[in-house]
């Protein structure tokens, strides 16, 4: 199927999913912070939870119902995989928030926060590609 | 409100992001990779996913503005921060840094996790690794601020 299809159609799933937790249980689909919570009981932790063991079980999902698993071609090495990791996990949890967070939710909102975030990791990511693409 | 209605709605909307990812090429990191290549051989397509995200999630906080309270909880929890501050930008600022060295950024990673490849792994454990640094570091009892 075309790229840009394929694209929207997985965007407009995913934005589905983040008004139906919204709805349903008055939650805010952040990843990062899902994933941050589960160092945290509280009354929260089982449907955070089962939030996140759905996500993990989506790509199975897909390929069963596509009959190929999902492209994933990744071509950082360990270390790098590693630093990057590292980055993600502090920086989201620092900054409040990752794409789907400050992306999908906070965009929708028109949270200010949420503007300034995407723009600078945004900013961040592509002058980060840049350099690499020098560097090489 | 008990029992578990509240996680298996939580689980269907996880099956539903989960699957969205994985139709929407977020979970190849070579091609959010090109996504972010502006200066290169850019790939536009991925603007598409973040453009039908946020419609839809902005259709559904619309409707949840009409709503006294969620349909299985009792309040809607809505981050309450304002403030632009430093660890706001800096913060995420380190993350696009992480994102474009990479090409992953949380969501796609945990999805990924089904796949079993080892290299996912290895980003998810120094991605734990990162936030419990974050978690730990700030002072004890203070509580947490939600996602947003």
């Amino acid at each position: 199927m075309d790229a840009y299809l394929t694209a929207l159609g997985g965007g407009l799933l995913i934005g589905l999913s983040a008004a139906m937790l919204l709805l349903l249980n008055g939650r805010i689909a952040g990843i990062s912070g899902l994933v941050a919570g589960l160092a945290r009981p509280g009354e929260r932790w089982r449907a955070d939870a089962a939030f996140l063991i759905g996500l993990v079980l989506g790509p199975p999902l897909f390929a069963v119902l596509a009959g190929h698993w999902p492209v994933m071609r990744i071509a950082a090495g360990w270390p790098v995989l590693a630093l990057a990791g590292l980055l993600v996990g502090f920086g989201t949890r620092l900054g409040s928030g990752c794409t789907s967070g400050h992306g999908v939710c906070g965009l929708a909102r028109l949270s200010p926060r949420s503007i300034v975030a995407v723009l600078v990791f945004l900013a961040t990511g592509m002058l980060t590609v840049a350099l690499m693409r020098v560097a090489s | 409100m008990s029992g578990a209605a509240r996680p298996l709605a939580a689980l269907a909307a996880g099956l539903l992001f989960g699957l969205g990812l994985s139709l929407s090429g977020m979970l190849d990191p070579a091609r959010v990779r090109g996504f972010l290549d502006v200066a290169g051989a850019w790939d536009s397509s991925l603007v598409f996913v973040l453009g039908g995200a946020v419609s839809v999630s902005a259709l559904g906080y619309r409707l949840s503005r009409r709503l006294r309270r969620p349909a299985l909880a009792e309040t809607f929890d809505l981050p309450t921060a304002r403030r632009i501050d430093a660890p706001l930008v800096l913060g995420a600022a380190l993350f696009g840094i992480g994102w474009g060295l990479s090409g992953f950024c949380p969501g796609p990673a945990v999805a990924a996790l089904s796949t079993g490849a080892a290299p996912v792994l290895v980003f998810v454990a120094a991605m734990l690794l990162g936030m419990a640094a974050h978690d730990l570091a700030r002072a004890p009892g203070r509580p947490t601020t939600a996602p947003h």
